[in-house]
């Protein structure tokens, strides 16, 4: 009998590096994923990738549209490389057609969506902005403006972290340049969208234009779900992890975003860490450690630049609604005391998407922090809950 | 080039390469209502990428499915009622 399988959930970069890696030793890899094709978001639609020709050559397992619903340790080593989802924050107007998050609108373009010829406002926070601003240059729309909420200061700090990454540097340089002639306005947010016009707020002044989308997005929410209902400890928001990528759950391992936001980078050397010591591979995962260490600065110094303002929760007004899949408003949350009364009495986070999206801005807007997941953490049809078994291998 | 497809949406005929995703395309024909929120509201992707389950869809006769995580092929029926 030859070792059983490692599973790996999630084919982004930490998923594939990781994946490549465990296979790379000897061993035979499961890799799932919910999307059609493997990449993640970053290698959407990416036929160049080189870590994904490696992956077709590595006799890796891969099942894409494969939606993982719940996890129970089933003896194989688990590498959970689910990735991150973005961080939305309700404004007024912006459950409309016309409204995507910022990667949201880059997945879209990515996944065949014609921009050409419209205007598009990005605005939230990130380095997700100049990089989607690119895309939609690219890909023949016009970009309006970016608005990005945190300070030119914690800009200028960021980018002094920068200069001691030159490949980062590069990157910055190009998005910059592609960007020519676009205005970047830092501490500016969006203040409503409504008909194809944007309020937005500079400071004390108010302006407004016309737009055909706006794309908005705060930054990254690590997608911690699976890990969760595993059992593994998580810190901040995100899954706790030792050098080797172990979580605090024998035999299960994370990588990427999901371990805390950081880029590619950090996923890419989590995830060549984490499949070389699912596999045993151990002193070859001790010599990424230096490269994991960076990357983690990386992160911080990331982390910093883009911290939300406390004023973005004055965004919504009263009517505004922050879950939209069961239209509950601001003023039916704010006065509430957590996330277990706001589902207990209005149902928030309790439709299709299990608070994906509204969780995340509720724990920023109100400061609730008891959101635990259950199974199953995507809607499954009943069939599926009643007899798992006759539902096995299936792809959903 | 791509090659094309065409999927049916209500009925009608749109055009897609081969490759994109169902909401991809019907977000290039100008639809601007994938559902109607539980109070009412026209709602269209958000995400792009199977969180937010905004674009939902029926699509082949089967409902809830996310147009963002579903590629068009020549002949798919998709209805957003």
């Amino acid at each position: 009998m030859s070792a059983p399988a490692i599973v790996v959930v999630g084919a982004g970069p930490a998923g594939v590096a990781a994946a490549c890696r465990a296979a790379g030793c000897g061993r035979r890899v499961v890799l799932l994923d919910d999307n059609p094709a493997p990449g993640g978001q970053i290698w959407r639609g990416d036929r160049q990738q080189r870590w994904l020709a490696r992956l077709a050559d590595s006799g890796v397992e891969v099942r894409c549209g494969t939606t993982v619903s719940g996890l129970e340790l089933p003896g194989a080593t688990t590498i959970l490389a689910t990735g991150a989802r973005e961080l939305f924050l309700p404004f007024p107007g912006w459950t409309s057609p016309g409204v995507t998050g910022a990667g949201g609108l880059q997945a879209l373009i990515k996944s065949g969506f014609s921009i050409a010829g419209k205007r598009v406002v990005v605005a939230g926070s990130g380095l997700l902005l100049p990089a989607v601003a690119s895309l939609v240059r690219k890909s023949g729309g016009s970009v309006v403006l970016i608005a990005e909420q945190t300070s030119a200061m914690n800009m200028a700090a960021f980018a002094a972290a920068l200069l001691s990454r030159p490949e980062k540097l590069a990157q910055s340089a190009e998005a910059a340049l592609s960007l020519l002639g676009v205005p970047y306005f830092t501490r500016c947010v969006v203040e409503s969208f409504d008909g194809g016009r944007v309020r937005l707020r500079r400071g004390n002044a108010i302006f407004e234009c016309d737009t055909d989308y706006l794309a908005s997005g705060f930054g990254l929410v690590p997608n911690t779900e699976l890990a969760a209902l595993l059992g593994c400890r998580l810190l901040a928001g995100a899954v706790e992890v030792d050098e080797f990528q172990q979580t605090t759950v024998a035999g299960v391992y994370a990588a990427g975003e999901l371990t805390g936001i950081g880029g590619v980078e950090k996923s890419l050397v989590e995830g060549e860490i984490a499949g070389l010591a699912a596999a045993g591979a151990v002193d070859e995962a001790r010599a990424l450690f230096g490269r994991s260490r960076r990357a983690r600065r990386f992160s911080a110094a990331l982390n910093r630049a883009f911290a939300l303002d406390g004023g973005l929760r004055a965004l919504p007004r009263d009517e505004t609604l922050v879950c939209r899949c069961e239209d509950v408003s601001h003023s039916r949350l704010k006065g509430l005391a957590s996330w277990r009364q706001a589902k207990l009495h209005t149902r928030c986070g309790m439709g299709p998407c299990q608070g994906r999206v509204c969780a995340a801005a509720a724990q920023f807007l109100y400061g609730w922090n008891d959101q635990s997941p259950r199974p199953p953490v995507f809607p499954v049809p009943a069939g599926l809950l009643a007899d798992p078994g006759s539902f096995e291998g299936e792809p959903t | 080039m791509a090659e094309r497809v065409t999927i049916f949406v209500d009925g009608r005929p749109i055009a897609a390469e081969r490759g994109a995703t169902v909401a991809a395309a019907m977000l290039s024909a100008g639809i601007r209502a994938f559902r109607h929120s539980v109070s009412g509201e026209p709602r269209a992707p958000l995400c792009g990428m199977g969180i937010c389950f905004e674009c939902r869809v029926t699509i082949g006769g089967e409902p809830h499915r996310r147009g963002c995580q579903t590629l068009c092929q020549d002949g798919l029926e998709v209805s957003t009622t």
